[in-house]
C-alpha cells in the first residue's frame, strides 16, 4: 500500500500552487516542466544554479522562476 | 591617423566591445526578424530583458538560444523595477540566466516618461559593484548624476538622448557634451534614437556607443533600418575623429573670388 503524497501550499511566479512535499529546485523545476535555463529566486533569495538541486521547498516558499526574453 | 574603424574599438573597463552600436531584442515580429535585424546592425553586445517563464507555455523556441547561436554577448537589463532593492534582485537573476557579469542597470522613476529615479540608481549600482558585476547604468543627461554613478565604480555611463521608445532623438546635444566632459569613462547614449542621423549626432558629439531598440524594431523595415544605424553610428564616430569645421553664419566661397570673367557693361537679355 503507498501512502498517499504529501502535498504542500506555495507560491511560483506570484500563483498559489500545492505540490509535493521535499522537492529541491531543480526537482520543482522538472516537476513544472521547466527547461534548464531559468533562474530562481526563493523567498526573495537568488538561488545558484549550483544549488539548485540542493535546496528543498517548503511550504510557505515564494519562488520566482525567470528566464531571458526580448528586451531593450 | 585612423581612416577606417577597424582600429578604432570601444574598451570598457578595459574590456573590448566589437561594435559602438549596442541593440535591444525586443519589440520584434518574431526570432527570426530579431537575428536578421540585429545581424545587419553589427552589434555584438544585445540586451535582454528578465521576466517569469509562462508557466502555461514552457519550451517554446527562444530569443535565447537564437542569441547564443549568433555569438552575441548577452547585456541583461534590469527594465520594469521601481526600486533599487528590485533592480538588484533583478540584475542577480540575469547575471544567473545569462552567466555574465554585465547588467544594463535602470531603476525607473516613472511609468509614463521611463526616466530614472536617478538617487535609487545610484544605491543600486554601488550594490552591484561591490558583488562584482560590470555595471553599464542607464540614467539621464545629469553630469552631476553621472560622476556619482563613476564614482561608485561604474565602468561607463549610459544617458538618454530622450525618452525610451519616443524617437525624439538627442533633445539636449549640450549637457550631453558636458556629462561627456565631466566623467572620464565611456558614454553611451541609451534611448531616443529614432532614426540614422540621430545616431550619427550622438557619435558627433563624442559619445563612444549607442544603444537602441525601438528605432530598429518598429521601422517599417527593421533590417534596413539595422544597417541605417549601423552606418550612422560609423559615419557619426569617423566625422568626430576628423574634427568639423567651425560653423560660420555667413557664406565662405569654396571657388576662388580671382580670375572672375569681366562683368558684362550692359545687362544681357536673357528672357
Amino acid at each position: 500500500m503507498t501512502e498517499p503524497t504529501e502535498h504542500i501550499a506555495i507560491v511560483v511566479n506570484g500563483e498559489p500552487r500545492e505540490v509535493p512535499a521535499g522537492l529541491t529546485v531543480s526537482a520543482l523545476l522538472a516537476h513544472l516542466g521547466v527547461a534548464g535555463l531559468a533562474a530562481v529566486e526563493r523567498n526573495r533569495e537568488l538561488v545558484p544554479r549550483a544549488r539548485q538541486s540542493a535546496v528543498v521547498i517548503e511550504g510557505g516558499d515564494a519562488l520566482e522562476i525567470v528566464h531571458l526574453v526580448g528586451g531593450g | 591617423m585612423v581612416d577606417s574603424l577597424s582600429d578604432d574599438a570601444l574598451t570598457i573597463g578595459g574590456r573590448a566591445f566589437g561594435s559602438r552600436l549596442f541593440v535591444g531584442t525586443g519589440k520584434y515580429k518574431d526570432v527570426e526578424e530579431t537575428r536578421l535585424a540585429l545581424r545587419a546592425s553589427g552589434a555584438s553586445v544585445v540586451t535582454v530583458a528578465v521576466r517569469r517563464v509562462d508557466l502555461t507555455q514552457t519550451g517554446k523556441g527562444s530569443m535565447f538560444g537564437m542569441l547564443r547561436e549568433e555569438g552575441f554577448t548577452l547585456l541583461p537589463n534590469t527594465a520594469g523595477c521601481y526600486t533599487a532593492d528590485d533592480a538588484v534582485r533583478c540584475a542577480r537573476l540575469g547575471r544567473e540566466a545569462a552567466e555574465t557579469d554585465l547588467v544594463k542597470l535602470e531603476v525607473i522613476g516613472d511609468p509614463k516618461t521611463l526616466f530614472p529615479d536617478t538617487e535609487a540608481l545610484v544605491a543600486a549600482a554601488r550594490v552591484l559593484v561591490k558583488e562584482g558585476f560590470f555595471v553599464l547604468p542607464y540614467t539621464n543627461d545629469d553630469p552631476i548624476v553621472a560622476r556619482k554613478l563613476v564614482e561608485v565604480g561604474c565602468p561607463a555611463v549610459m544617458p538618454l538622448g530622450a525618452p525610451i521608445g519616443s524617437g525624439l532623438g538627442i533633445r539636449n546635444p549640450h549637457n550631453l557634451r558636458i556629462l561627456m566632459e565631466t566623467v572620464s569613462v565611456p558614454v553611451i547614449v541609451d534611448a531616443g534614437v529614432g532614426t540614422a542621423s540621430d545616431a550619427a549626432v550622438a557619435m558627433e558629439l563624442g559619445a563612444d556607443g549607442v544603444l537602441m531598440n525601438t528605432a530598429i524594431a518598429l521601422a517599417r523595415n527593421p533590417v534596413q533600418m539595422a544597417t541605417a544605424m549601423r552606418l550612422g553610428v560609423e559615419a557619426g564616430r569617423l566625422a568626430f575623429l576628423a574634427g568639423r569645421m567651425a560653423p560660420r553664419l555667413y557664406a565662405n566661397a569654396s571657388s576662388p573670388l580671382t580670375g572672375t570673367i569681366a562683368p558684362s557693361a550692359a545687362p544681357l537679355s536673357i528672357e
